[in-house]
């Protein structure tokens, strides 16, 4: 039962190696599999309201149908677009900076965060748009509770008014934008963190940090990155294309 | 028995090797770190004994005569709150696990010591933001915060107090991400998973509970917190709402929490048996996968807490019978437990003590867990003092003991000293007829309807509830004294051997207290995780003095 000590040959290390791990390849895999965990947790976070969502819609889905169709098809199309496409430069990104390409790398990043901004640039559009037609659920707005102008039976398509059908009604309306305001809400809280970040690692990587060697930070806010892509992905169809078989009415 | 060969000592420890506030408050040492959750661990553990105290003074009287209505609703839910999120859920984890885990797989540290260090931060803050509202005015929903009272009824602080609670949620996540990260990536050469001890496996399996369940109650504390400012009407049956969706999302998270709570104690206890029998644990396997079992199916039987809710009755009977079948895994580890100690070579030391305490204790709460489980009896007592004797068996005289078994145990690796063994059995036998004494009454006392959260009752119940009191005062010495000699062993406590109970943990085999790096250089493992050498080759060596072959 004797035991061995392995013997601690001087080794060079990286200046990026932290002093609690025995090599680049033991850091590499730690960070990337502490990135996949911590995604674990965001989609059991964003699950919750998921939850909601489902269970509502199935209960009121003549509401949803008429609130989803009186969202801002084009808007969210654009952003979805728009968000893919960062999600585009994202990766190439990560490429540069495993082949060394650092100078295109930046531009990469750079374009990542202009897509990013302009996502949250039409996400405040889009909210504005609520707020002027009284759709900020509850009461969230003192002085603004939610009061969204009803098509009356018969009038002509407004895309400032609601038209109810069905049974629904204006508080179950409520209920959709409730859920629209929260998930795009936290949606866009984590664009901003992923903003941050980026701006940290567009930092770094003018000061030339990261190369074929070490690129680790660059691919693990790339999954981040590609999650925050992913839940847009699942919120756009479930907040914006349902009922558009009414025939854009609504 | 051959002696381990441990590096000569060198002065120099994680304790003395930097003095001074900022190297504390800026360590990125996971030792330091545990030693800094301790100390707050303790605190809050103090401010929910005092709840609990109040809690039994207004029981004394059947017409309650100590507190009005109000302020009992908000003791109860301020004791349940303030234990279960900051001490129970943390406190092994946080604790021991930060401390051993690294040292056991044979690293230098957990993953992300920043990280590490921020939740620590993250748990304080939470705790602070938390004792604010406590001190501000309460709140009075009980722990679960059921809605329509929460949100529309309650006029105390119950955002505030969700908001402490959201926030210490992160230190949870970040903990448990931590130690998943750590144990795949960092376990020394030669450590493989089946050489691990049960207690990395239990933390395993605790981790992946905490990385999944946390963020499902963060985003229900946000539902509610909105609901209670905007009125969204999510959980307002008025606004086309549902009240038991609340229940829903709550109990997804709390009920595997309470398998956060317990998993940890039982890795703490699979150590305890072992080590203190000097025998390999019987079924190895069956223990670590248990630990697994417990946190997959734990996330299975939420609505056994809404049996009486209005869940439908066909949920009813299939959570039903899930619940059952969560016990099984648990059961194992009892019976491995027991056929560990099976002609083992036992030595009643004070973590011996608590670790049996553990198994009688844990065992009674988990089979009136049963009683709960099966829908029939569960309409009888269900929110009934069963229920709160049942989940008290668990989580005192489960993990509290743990909790303290594992202290006691670890005590000379974590500080260099050794606590007084005397008066460490005295407090254990305090604890446990303290905690008998309290809570046995209870399962009578709820069998026979006395309901939960009420502080008038009728006068023929008051004799048990006296009997409680009782128990719990002598609980209350019980955990003082402990207190007091661990803080005062410290200072004053003989200095430890780098093995002090001759045991083949890798954690044996560092100083007491181990340096910064947990290990002079990287140890290469060749042996099976309880590799006890033949009992007729023990040499008896006295417990306290530095023995020549170890140096």
């Amino acid at each position: 039962m004797a035991e061995s000590y392995a013997a601690e040959p001087e080794v060079v290390h990286h200046p990026a190696l932290q002093h609690h791990f025995e090599n680049m390849e033991q850091q590499r895999e730690a960070g990337t599999l502490g990135m996949w965990v911590f995604l674990v947790t965001e989609i059991m976070f964003f699950g919750g309201m998921f939850l909601a969502y489902t269970l509502y819609r199935g209960k009121y889905p003549e509401a949803f149908a008429v609130a989803s169709n009186h969202l801002d098809i084009w808007l969210g199309g654009i952003n979805t677009v728009i968000l893919i496409c960062s999600s585009f430069t994202m990766a190439l990104a990560v490429y540069c900076a495993q082949v060394g390409k650092q100078q295109l790398q930046i531009i990469f990043l750079i374009l990542t965060m202009i897509f990013g901004g302009a996502f949250l640039g039409i996400k405040a559009v889009e909210y504005r748009e609520k707020y002027r037609d009284n759709l900020i659920p509850g009461r969230l707005i003192p002085g603004r509770p939610f009061d969204p102008a009803v098509n009356p039976h018969g009038a002509p398509h407004d895309p400032h008014k609601l038209t109810l059908i069905g049974n629904s009604s204006v508080r179950q309306v409520e209920l959709f934008y409730w859920i629209y305001f929260a998930m795009t809400g936290m949606h866009a809280l984590h664009m901003i963190i992923g903003l941050g970040i980026m701006c940290f690692l567009l930092y770094f990587s003018i000061r030339g940090r990261y190369g074929p060697e070490y690129h680790n930070p660059i691919e693990i806010s790339g999954l981040y990155w590609h999650f925050v892509d992913i839940v847009w992905i699942f919120l756009f169809p479930l907040l914006y294309l349902l009922g558009r078989h009414m025939g854009g009415h609504g | 028995m051959e002696e381990f060969k441990v590096p000569p000592p060198s002065k120099v420890n994680y304790l003395n090797v930097d003095y001074g506030l900022k190297s504390w408050l800026l360590t990125r040492d996971h030792k330091r770190i545990a030693f800094l959750y301790l100390g707050s661990i303790s605190v809050f553990f103090l401010i929910g004994g005092v709840y609990a105290m109040l809690i039994r003074l207004e029981l004394l009287t059947p017409h309650g005569q100590l507190l009005t209505s109000t302020t009992y609703n908000k003791v109860f839910t301020q004791h349940g709150i303030i234990m279960v999120f900051f001490f129970l859920i943390p406190s092994i984890p946080a604790t021991l696990g930060n401390f051993l885990v690294p040292i056991m797989i044979g690293a230098k540290d957990l993953a992300f010591p920043r990280i590490n260090l921020l939740s620590w931060y993250i748990y304080l803050l939470g705790g602070i933001v938390t004792v604010y509202a406590l001190l501000a005015g309460g709140v009075d929903t009980g722990w679960t915060f059921y809605v329509p009272f929460s949100t529309t009824f309650s006029n105390s602080y119950v955002i505030a107090t969700g908001l402490g609670i959201f926030i210490s949620g992160f230190s949870s996540i970040l903990t448990g991400l931590n130690f998943i990260v750590t144990i795949h990536t960092m376990r020394a050469p030669g450590m493989t998973w089946f050489r691990l001890p049960l207690f990395i496996w239990a933390h395993y399996a605790t981790s992946l509970i905490m990385i999944l369940g946390t963020p499902v109650i963060a985003i229900t504390i946000l539902l509610l917190a909105f609901e209670r400012l905007a009125h969204i009407g999510i959980f307002d049956p008025a606004a086309g709402g549902d009240p038991i969706l609340f229940q829903h999302l709550f109990w997804f998270y709390s009920h595997p929490a309470v398998y956060i709570m317990v998993l940890p104690g039982m890795g703490v206890v699979s150590e305890l048996i072992a080590n203190f029998s000097r025998k390999n644990v019987f079924g190895y396997s069956f223990v670590a996968f248990s630990s697994l079992a417990i946190a997959v199916f734990g996330f299975l039987v939420w609505g056994h807490h809404l049996f009486v809710a209005s869940q439908s009755v066909y949920a009813g009977m299939i959570f039903s019978f899930l619940s059952f079948a969560v016990a099984i895994p648990s059961a194992v580890k009892v019976f491995n437990w027991s056929a560990t100690l099976y002609k083992g070579s036992i030595s009643y030391d004070t973590p011996m003590l608590y670790g049996l305490g553990f198994i009688g204790l844990f065992t009674i709460g988990g089979m009136t867990g049963l009683f709960l489980a099966a829908l029939a009896t569960d309409v009888h007592l269900s929110d009934t003092y069963f229920v709160i004797a049942h989940f008290h068996y668990i989580m005192v005289g489960g993990t509290l003991l743990a909790y303290l078994g594992g202290l006691h145990y670890w005590w000379p690796k974590i500080t260099g000293r050794m606590y007084p063994e005397g008066w460490g059995r005295f407090s254990a036998l305090v604890v446990f007829i303290g905690f008998n004494l309290t809570f046995l009454p209870q399962f009578m006392l709820g069998y026979m309807g006395m309901p939960r959260r009420y502080h008038y009752y009728p006068e023929e119940f008051q004799v048990l509830h006296v009997l409680s009191t009782a128990g719990a005062s002598i609980l209350g010495v019980g955990l003082i004294i402990p207190a007091i000699y661990l803080l005062w062993s410290m200072r004053y406590g003989p200095k430890a051997a780098p093995n002090p109970w001759h045991l083949p943990g890798l954690e044996w085999r560092t100083q007491s207290p181990p340096p910064t790096e947990n290990f002079e250089t990287t140890p290469i493992v060749t042996w099976e995780a309880y590799e006890f050498a033949p009992i007729e080759e023990m040499k008896v060596i006295g417990k306290f003095e530095e023995s020549k072959a170890e140096v």
